[in-house]
């Protein structure tokens, strides 16, 4: 059944490729940049369930990697002068290196204790941002992170003409694409089954003879890796990398997007990313109280469907096939 | 096979485990009897590395296995059931075994495969087996008592151990289950060549099949010997049998 399923998904993943692609189209630069934003963060907040949904692993310091991540891509590109893509590659493998590092001691503990642990190591990558001067720029941030160079778009009649924002949000839509696509195969292998294993019950898995911790250390080092490539691409979007992309809030944010859109559903974290960013958007536009409004909209959310959006969208759309009578 | 020398633990001065020496032969099927409290389980936990003992050596083919951890353990073919079942509650039954055959294939770090495809044959050659093919598309946690029993053995057997380890195997089931169950772990145990070694509460069981009883009684071995002699033994009848059989 599960098989049959398969090829019936790829088509849609592809539609919504396209159909993001097509959002320059409309022409307006607003609407490129939440785009733009909500691919970041849907790449964030996916890097983000790999430990909360697949492993069961609840991080209260995601951000520090993206942080890091940011950090190191600008650096490298405006200090250093090494090319874009190099540039970002090394975002990911110093945020993976450093959750690697910080991970050894974090999957250690559990349940609130690893969380509380993680949190500690975030602030302290904080901290170090935030006082640095001579590298990070501190509390003024690292402004001016040049842009990369589009000049490979131009060959393409309609989007070589484009302004640079639009550009920047192909770039954008293209590498994250590739890394969210890295992360759902890395779900569905061998790896992300015994991920799940450990998350449904550690102690049969040990039994089974996986060895948790060094599971959980990897994906966790992966996660900062992905979490990293997002960072280093907000950097330049943002055009600058400050202290507050490794600050509690940012690990709280992406936090709050991924359980809205769901854990248990890979897409579950994009959706809760657009949601959020959207919401943001519109309701900031209305009222200056937008936390207040998230606040209860999260809480009708939860407990109406604890499975996020995508846990409510899933179950409606069982309910419409069983009503209709239709056969999955 | 397998010896446990003088294995001791203590939980907060409480002795669960006093001097515990065993030995499990080659293929045969040995069980261990005592009352609630006398320390199988603990025993059990000492064996797969659960817990460490406080002193006293585990031996497994030659090799001292003493606080190794568990995935190890595992590794070097002692697969165990619990208790308490232990299973994966939200994956189906079909994935439940089927993680069992990934963790043993060592493909667990394969990161590029689909896990979907990896060892479909053998799982469901398993689950048929266990006569689970009926709902091998049922999320395990789902499931009936003794079919999570049953799923909880695929697990294990999905590891090819040489040796099983099997925690009341029988725990909740009915009088029928408990038959058909315990046949089939009689009949699994020859065609595999598997040694065993259990815990039962249930005496009919354990006097029809196993080779070789140990008797626990407040964390110690007071009675070990082929079912005709631990049944002659006076202090196991004065402890254990006695107030069960009357």
């Amino acid at each position: 059944m599960k098989d049959a399923s398969l090829p019936k998904r790829i088509p849609w993943t592809l539609a919504l490729f396209l159909i993001a692609a097509l959002i320059p189209a409309l022409g307006s630069r607003y609407y490129t940049f939440l785009a733009t934003d909500i691919v970041i963060f849907a790449m964030f907040a996916t890097s983000l369930n790999l430990l909360l949904g697949v492993a069961g692993l609840v991080p209260f310091g995601h951000a520090a990697y993206f942080g890091i991540g940011a950090y190191v891509c600008a650096i490298f590109m405006k200090d250093l002068s090494i090319p874009f893509l190099l540039a970002w590659l090394f975002g990911g493998i110093a945020g993976g290196l450093f959750a690697g590092f910080f991970g050894f001691f974090c999957v250690r503990l559990t349940s609130v204790y690893f969380s509380m642990l993680t949190m500690a190591f975030a602030q302290i990558v904080w901290a170090i941002c935030f006082k640095w001067n001579d590298v990070t720029g501190g509390e003024q941030g690292y402004p001016n992170v040049p842009m990369p160079s589009m000049a490979w778009l131009d060959w393409i009649p309609w989007i070589g003409d484009l302004k640079i924002d639009h550009k920047l949000f192909y770039l954008t839509l293209i590498l994250s694409a590739l890394s969210i696509a890295a992360m759902h195969r890395i779900v569905k292998s061998p790896f992300g089954r015994m991920l799940t294993t450990i998350r449904d019950n550690a102690e049969r898995a040990q039994f089974i003879g996986t060895n948790v911790r060094l599971y959980q250390l990897i994906v966790f080092a992966l996660a900062g890796g992905f979490a990293g490539l997002a960072g280093g691409l907000f950097g330049i979007f943002n055009r600058g990398v400050f202290p507050d992309f490794c600050y509690w809030p940012k690990s709280a944010e992406v936090l709050i997007m991924t359980i809205l859109g769901g854990i248990h559903h890979f897409w579950g974290p994009s959706l809760g990313a657009a949601i959020l960013i959207l919401l943001n958007q519109y309701i900031v536009s209305y009222t200056e109280f937008w936390p207040f409004v998230l606040g209860i909209v999260l809480l009708v959310l939860l407990f109406a469907s604890p499975g996020g959006v995508a846990g409510a969208l899933a179950a409606l759309i069982r309910l419409g096939r069983s009503l209709l009578g239709v056969r999955a | 096979m397998l010896q446990c020398h003088k294995l001791r633990k203590t939980f907060s001065g409480f002795v669960a485990a006093n001097d515990v020496s065993l030995a499990v032969e080659q293929n045969s099927i040995t069980a261990v009897i005592g009352p609630n409290g006398a320390g199988k389980s603990t025993l059990f936990n000492l064996i797969t590395g659960h817990v460490y003992p406080d002193s006293g050596r585990v031996v497994l083919n030659g090799r001292d296995i003493t606080g190794a951890p568990p995935h190890r353990i595992c590794a070097m073919g002692i697969g165990r059931s619990f208790q308490r079942t232990n299973i994966f509650p939200k994956l189906t039954v079909f994935e439940n075994i089927q993680a069992g055959f990934i963790a043993h294939s060592g493909k667990g770090l394969n990161m590029w495969s689909v896990s979907e495809r990896q060892h479909r044959d053998e799982t469901w050659q398993l689950i048929e087996h266990l006569a689970l093919h009926d709902i091998a598309g049922a999320i395990a946690g789902e499931i009936s008592h003794g079919a999570q029993k049953q799923v909880e053995l695929g697990i294990v057997l999905a590891g090819r151990p040489r040796m099983l380890l099997l925690d009341e195997p029988t725990a909740g089931m009915s009088a029928q289950e408990t038959h058909e169950s315990i046949e089939l772990l009689a009949r699994i145990a020859e065609e595999q060549e598997l040694t065993l070694l259990f815990t039962e509460h249930d005496m009919d069981v354990v006097f029809s099949i196993a080779d070789k009883i140990a008797v626990l009684h407040q964390g110690s071995i007071i009675a070990t010997g082929s079912p005709d002699e631990v049944r002659r033994n006076d202090e196991v009848r004065r402890v254990y049998l006695g107030g069960t059989t009357q």
